[in-house]
């Protein structure tokens, strides 16, 4: 595996095209999380009481702050990365020229992860702008929200290297990311699960993604802060080196 | 030993499945010539090309580009080579200029220097009036002359072509070919594969013709005309198609 510069420019790439169409791309990665956010906040947030000392809304906010960002990684790293690899050949063209299959897999890891960044970070501007992200050590939820995409970048990149077509990613999702999403913590705690289904969830990498950011973003250190970071690190890694592998095997024989 | 020729494939060896694709395949090209390399479909010939831009590795035989080992030093050699793909990958979100200037920066170069290298390529592909268009917006021959162009960003000494003007038609196969003659005529080297044995005849100076994985035909078109499809009984010469049936047979290849 040779990672250089190359991963730069495969960034960069991805980079240019997002700024053609940041607008609608920006508005159609927050409107989603945004509808879920303020229907189920106020909604049934009207309902219920506090959960673990804050309202419902903030406590949903912050969780939808992981949710999203693992929604516009996984994304990214499927439906985008997939077309760039088999429908446009943008890979090809980009093996033609000095850079590594491992540059093109790290740039597009790299790239879900801002792009995920983005949307995150707009979520969590929104939560400060209604009051409820008023430390300033909110800001280190910024870092924690990049590695969370970085993680989901490198896991849906896994599945792009091995997807026959775009209907491979239904599965991705209704198996594997709609699960995790309501298991891990993000609209109610993960505590209230019955204990199988807890043990199952404290390994799921959204889980890790929940426990380390809500509580940055309301100022607080998480709970076991290094373990979750080193959890999401070792994910990415471990994706990163499977994704690399599956695409050398379907590109390069 | 560095040898100077731009081109070594020896004894080339790559098998799918325990099934060989190339079967002992050897040839070498000088500086300067465009060499064209021909077969029927499955012959081998973009499973020669991917070995010799180190994205397949050969089960045996050695290759050396441009003096460096391939595919070890394969990064290397890419960044002196040019490729024209057989299926085309431009951006479709860029426009001509952008694509252009983002495949430049693949091989590390700077924004001022592609920029300053756009407006010759642009001319050379004559697509200086479309700079800004939509790369959606051209034609079959346009996008092939764009991909030819985006090609030269790095100012390549080797050129290597799939099928360049497969899907064309006559007028912008023309064009290409005219590109492509000077292109030969400022002393690039060419490496292209082809089934159009008129364009064979009219651009490389040498081919060989593969089969089954191995070169069956090798020399100047006019010298393989003369070998293997002489003049017929009413005294007009043979052509390269002759040649290449009489070596290939005339099966149906798939």
């Amino acid at each position: 595996m040779e990672l250089t510069w190359g991963m730069l420019a495969v960034w960069r790439r991805n980079c240019f095209v997002w700024r053609k169409l940041a607008l609608p791309s920006l508005l159609g990665n927050l409107a989603d999380p945004l509808i879920y956010l303020f229907g189920l906040g106020y909604g049934l947030g009207a309902y219920l009481p506090p959960i673990a000392g804050v309202p419902y809304f903030a406590f949903l906010a912050t969780g939808t702050v992981a949710a999203a960002t693992m929604n516009a990684a996984s994304f990214e790293a499927l439906y985008s990365a997939f077309a760039r690899m088999q429908v446009q050949r943008t890979w090809e063209g980009i093996l033609n020229a000095p850079v590594s299959l491992a540059d093109i897999v790290a740039g597009e890891c790299l790239w879900a992860a801002t792009k995920a960044s983005i949307s995150g970070v707009a979520i969590l501007i929104v939560i400060a702008l209604l009051g409820y992200a008023q430390s300033p050590w909110a800001v280190l939820a910024v870092p924690a929200i990049f590695l969370v995409g970085l993680a989901f970048g490198a896991l849906g990149l896994i599945a792009t290297a091995r997807a026959p077509s775009y209907d491979f990613f239904m599965y991705y999702f209704t198996l594997f990311i709609t699960p995790m999403t309501l298991v891990c913590g993000v609209f109610f705690p993960a505590e209230r699960l019955p204990a199988a289904v807890q043990a199952v969830a404290a390994w799921l990498p959204l889980y890790h993604a929940v426990a380390l950011v809500r509580p940055l973003i309301f100022g607080q250190w998480p709970a076991e802060a290094v373990w979750h970071v080193i959890y999401l690190v070792a994910v990415t890694v471990a994706a990163f080196a499977v994704a690399y592998r599956l695409a050398r095997r379907r590109l390069l024989g | 030993m560095v040898s100077t020729l731009p081109l070594i494939v020896e004894r080339l060896v790559k098998r799918y499945d325990g099934r060989p694709v190339l079967d002992g395949l050897s040839f070498v090209i000088h500086r300067g010539e465009c060499f064209g390399l021909l077969g029927p479909n499955g012959a081998g010939k973009t499973t020669t090309l991917r070995c010799l831009l180190g994205h397949a590795v050969p089960d045996a035989g050695r290759i050396e580009v441009l003096g460096l080992c391939v595919p070890d030093e394969a990064r290397k050699a890419r960044a002196r080579i040019g490729v024209v793909p057989q299926f085309d990958n431009l951006d479709p979100d860029f426009t001509v200029a952008e694509n252009l200037l983002v495949y430049g920066r693949y091989f590390g170069l700077s924004d001022a220097e592609i920029s300053r290298r756009i407006p010759a390529l642009l001319e050379f592909a004559g697509l200086s009036a479309r700079a800004h268009a939509s790369t959606r917006t051209l034609s079959g021959g346009m996008k092939r002359r764009l991909t030819l162009a985006r090609a030269l960003v790095n100012d390549p000494e080797l050129l290597i072509l799939d099928e360049p003007t497969t899907g064309l038609d006559p007028q912008a196969r023309r064009l290409i070919w005219d590109n492509l003659a000077r292109l030969t005529r400022e002393g690039k080297t060419i490496l292209l594969t082809t089934h159009f044995m008129d364009e064979a005849e009219r651009l490389c100076q040498r081919l060989a013709i593969i089969d089954a994985g191995r070169i069956i035909a090798e020399g100047a078109p006019a010298e393989l005309i003369e070998r293997h499809a002489p003049r017929r009984e009413n005294g007009c010469p043979g052509n390269l198609e002759e040649v290449f049936l009489a070596l290939t047979g005339h099966a149906l290849r798939d």
